[in-house]
């Protein structure tokens, strides 16, 4: 195989671990959209927060002496789930639900101010500079031949496909075989009926900001442990990104998040491959422009009538 | 109360997870390890303070909402207040009284408070120009920044290659800006609102990204200096005049002073801004202004009446883009120096605040807000830290208590006098 098979391969694996992640947070925003059609700004600031909290288990981990990597791994990613889940339940008890049923722009808004806010709460508690962790898993499997170039795919990056996965596969479970599953989907498809029915469909809103943000502290954990440093802005950008992705592959819809999650972080890894990495977000940007603009639904999303 | 217990407790508890951790321990680097530090008594005292707090409020929630509804409401404006205050010579009256103000109060402060009130001007207009778009029209544009770097750096770039002057400089940003907000406007106007927020987002953050990138034109990040200051009709603000210029000082015989040239700016701003009310509230009164107002409270309503929704979005955009742009080229001139990092994604937030604030469409309100939202930090100096924090918090509060703003913006209308 000549060096561009292996250059190329090595851009599409860096491009698919990253795009898992931003499929992680895009569910978030898929399904908050989905139920209450409004755009939970705040979530990318969600991630921010279960990055630190990841960097401030593992840090109290390896303290006590544990040095077993699945048990780092797994008790950074409970905590930092428990307390972004608070979060998520917290920013839409406090900053969305008093907001409900109104004018689409005022929870925009809300949600602008309440990014601003966790930005600079993060910032006022843990400083606004970079934090840097040594990395914990090293080393990666070599795909082609042992000497000259080849790609590599390094543990870590096993390590988020393999945890991506099994998130995504315990949500999917969850949303088609369980009974709060079941409401959750009868929610997308008409709240009002829903609450006809006898569904608490407040508890069901909450619900989704709560999985939503879990699922953002899985992706925090696991980009925070790949690139190894963070700082109280990475929330904005990662949270542009998983729109653009939710957007990409059809906002409302679960599978959609995922695959635009995955075309993203792809095309990101092809042009800073291949063009210059300065330019990575104007992809994003311009991916989500583009897609607005000529296919506003999305790939796998379903066109949304307008009803007087 | 004891119905409150549950959801009581589980608030408190709710808000140790969600400070108890993230501030109550700090990651710190020594070296090229990651250290954790206590962050000290006092602040595990505020988070049980706060949990506390917390837990009694939705404890005694049901009294407190009781105690609420019995507070007497305000008394209201008196009638013969509400009906002097509604005419329209009051009105004038009024807004001469504002400009004099403005005109005469320069003249007994001192220079440092001048300078800060032309940032104010700043801020007013483009609260006032970003009003028209999202007060107005009912377009959420969160790129608003991109207009105003647009026109910055339209002039510093003319000024640093072809040597203009400021007006020739400060038309070329309006037309600059106005074109880019027709050209940006044009594709992404028939998305929906929260869509087109978006949209605008990434606008004004590829923008940002491409003048930090595009090093051989713009200098990246560097940013471009020595940006000329405006002059009146030739006459310069400086000690010693230039080649073949004069100085203003000189041609009316009056010795140099540095203030000069601080109220110059402050003029110049205060006219802009003027010019900036007189063209918006003359718009507004025009077929165009009615529309745009139609068109936020209606589009479907408006589309059957035979208004175009895009050419209208069109021309809120471009027209709002426009002010942007000379705002934008007046920033340039008075700091001399701009550089990407003067036009983040901060900078469309505080800008939107402003008008949020203030109250869509209403320019007296995005003009009182304005003056608020740069003055509060220049006071609480002590609280600078604190100063984004607040303003997310206040933001959200605004949005739940008080959508329509602190002036809500009122209708010009009739009544009859009985």
């Amino acid at each position: 195989m000549p060096d561009w098979f292996y250059y190329l391969l090595q851009q599409l694996l860096n491009g698919l671990t990253v795009g898992s992640t931003y499929a992680l947070i895009a569910i978030g925003y898929t399904m908050v959209y989905g139920i209450i059609g409004m755009i939970n700004f705040a979530h990318g600031e969600v991630y921010m927060i279960g990055s630190y909290i990841a960097f401030i288990v593992l840090a109290a981990l390896a303290l006590m002496g544990i040095e077993s990597l699945p048990l780092l791994i797994i008790g950074a990613l409970l905590v930092s789930m428990v307390v972004t889940s608070a979060y998520g339940y917290s920013i839409e008890r406090v900053a969305y639900r008093p907001l409900r049923g109104g004018n689409r722009l005022i929870p925009l808004i809300s949600a602008i101010g309440m990014s601003i806010f966790l930005q600079n709460l993060v910032r006022l508690a843990q400083g606004s500079r970079d934090i840097a962790m040594p990395n914990l898993v090293r080393g990666g499997l070599d795909i082609g031949p042992a000497t000259g170039f080849h790609a590599t795919l390094s543990y870590m990056q096993i390590i988020i496909f393999v945890v991506t996965l099994i998130s995504m596969t315990l949500l999917t479970l969850f949303i088609t075989r369980s009974r709060m599953g079941r409401a959750c989907r009868a929610c997308a498809e008409d709240l009002k009926m829903t609450n006809l029915l006898g569904i608490n469909t407040n508890a069901i809103i909450a619900l989704t900001f709560v999985i939503g943000a879990a699922l953002a502290a899985v992706a925090g954990v696991l980009l925070g442990m790949y690139y190894g440093v963070i700082n109280p802005y990475i929330g904005f950008m990662a949270g542009l990104k998983a729109f653009t992705a939710a957007v990409l592959g059809g906002i409302g819809s679960i599978p959609g998040a995922v695959l635009g999650g995955l075309l993203l972080g792809v095309a990101e890894a092809m042009t800073s491959g291949y063009f210059s990495a300065e330019y990575k977000d104007v992809v994003a940007f311009s991916v989500l422009i583009l897609v607005l603009l000529f296919r506003p639904s999305g790939i796998l999303g379903r066109p949304e009538v307008e009803k007087v | 109360m004891m119905r409150n217990l549950k959801p009581a407790l589980i608030s408190a508890v709710v808000v140790v997870i969600l400070s108890g951790l993230l501030m109550g321990i700090r990651l710190s680097q020594q070296g090229t390890s990651l250290v954790l530090v206590g962050a000290g008594a006092d602040v595990a005292v505020k988070i049980a303070g706060a949990a506390l707090f917390i837990f009694l409020f939705n404890l005694f929630r049901d009294q407190l909402t009781a105690l609420w509804l019995k507070v007497p409401a305000l008394p209201r404006t008196p009638a013969a207040f509400s009906i002097l205050a509604a005419r329209p010579a009051a009105h004038r009256l009024f807004w001469c009284f504002l400009i004099a103000a403005a005109l005469i109060w320069p003249f007994l402060t001192n220079r440092s408070n001048i300078d800060l009130a032309t940032l104010v001007l700043i801020y007013v207009m483009l609260g006032l120009g970003l009003n028209i778009v999202v007060g107005l029209a009912g377009l959420l544009d969160l790129g608003y920044v991109g207009f105003y770097a647009v026109g910055a750096y339209t002039y510093a770039l003319l000024a640093m290659y072809f040597g203009i002057g400021f007006w020739t400089g400060l038309v070329a940003a309006g037309a600059m800006a106005a074109l880019f907000g027709f050209l940006l406007g044009f594709p992404v106007l028939r998305l929906r609102g929260d869509y087109l927020a978006i949209v605008t987002l990434g606008f004004g953050e590829i923008i940002r990204i491409l003048l930090n990138n595009f090093t051989s034109l713009t200098n990246g990040p560097n940013g471009i200096g020595n940006i000329p200051k405006p002059e009146l009709f030739g006459l310069e603000f400086s000690r010693r005049a230039s080649e073949g210029a004069q100085t203003f000082h000189e041609f009316f015989g009056i010795t140099f002073n540095s203030v000069h040239r601080v109220m110059f700016l402050y003029f110049l701003a205060l006219l802009l801004v003027l010019l900036t009310l007189f063209v918006i509230n003359r718009l507004l009164r025009m077929p165009v202004g009615r529309a745009w107002e139609a068109l936020r409270e209606d589009e479907v309503a408006c589309r059957s009446l035979g208004i175009n929704p895009t050419a209208v979005k069109l021309n809120a955009f471009t027209i709002g883009a426009t002010f942007a742009g000379f705002a934008g080229c007046f920033f340039a001139a008075r700091q001399g120096f701009i550089s990407p990092e003067s036009f983040t994604f901060i900078e469309s937030a505080i800008i939107l605040a402003i008008v949020v604030l203030g109250g869509m469409g209403s320019q007296l309100g995005v003009i009182l807000a304005a003056i608020i939202m740069t003055l509060l930090p220049e006071v609480a100096r002590q609280f600078d830290e604190y100063r984004m924090l607040l303003f997310g918090l206040l933001m959200v509060l605004m949005m739940i208590w008080r959508p329509q703003g602190l002036l809500p913006m009122k209708r010009p209308h009739m009544e009859l006098r009985t």
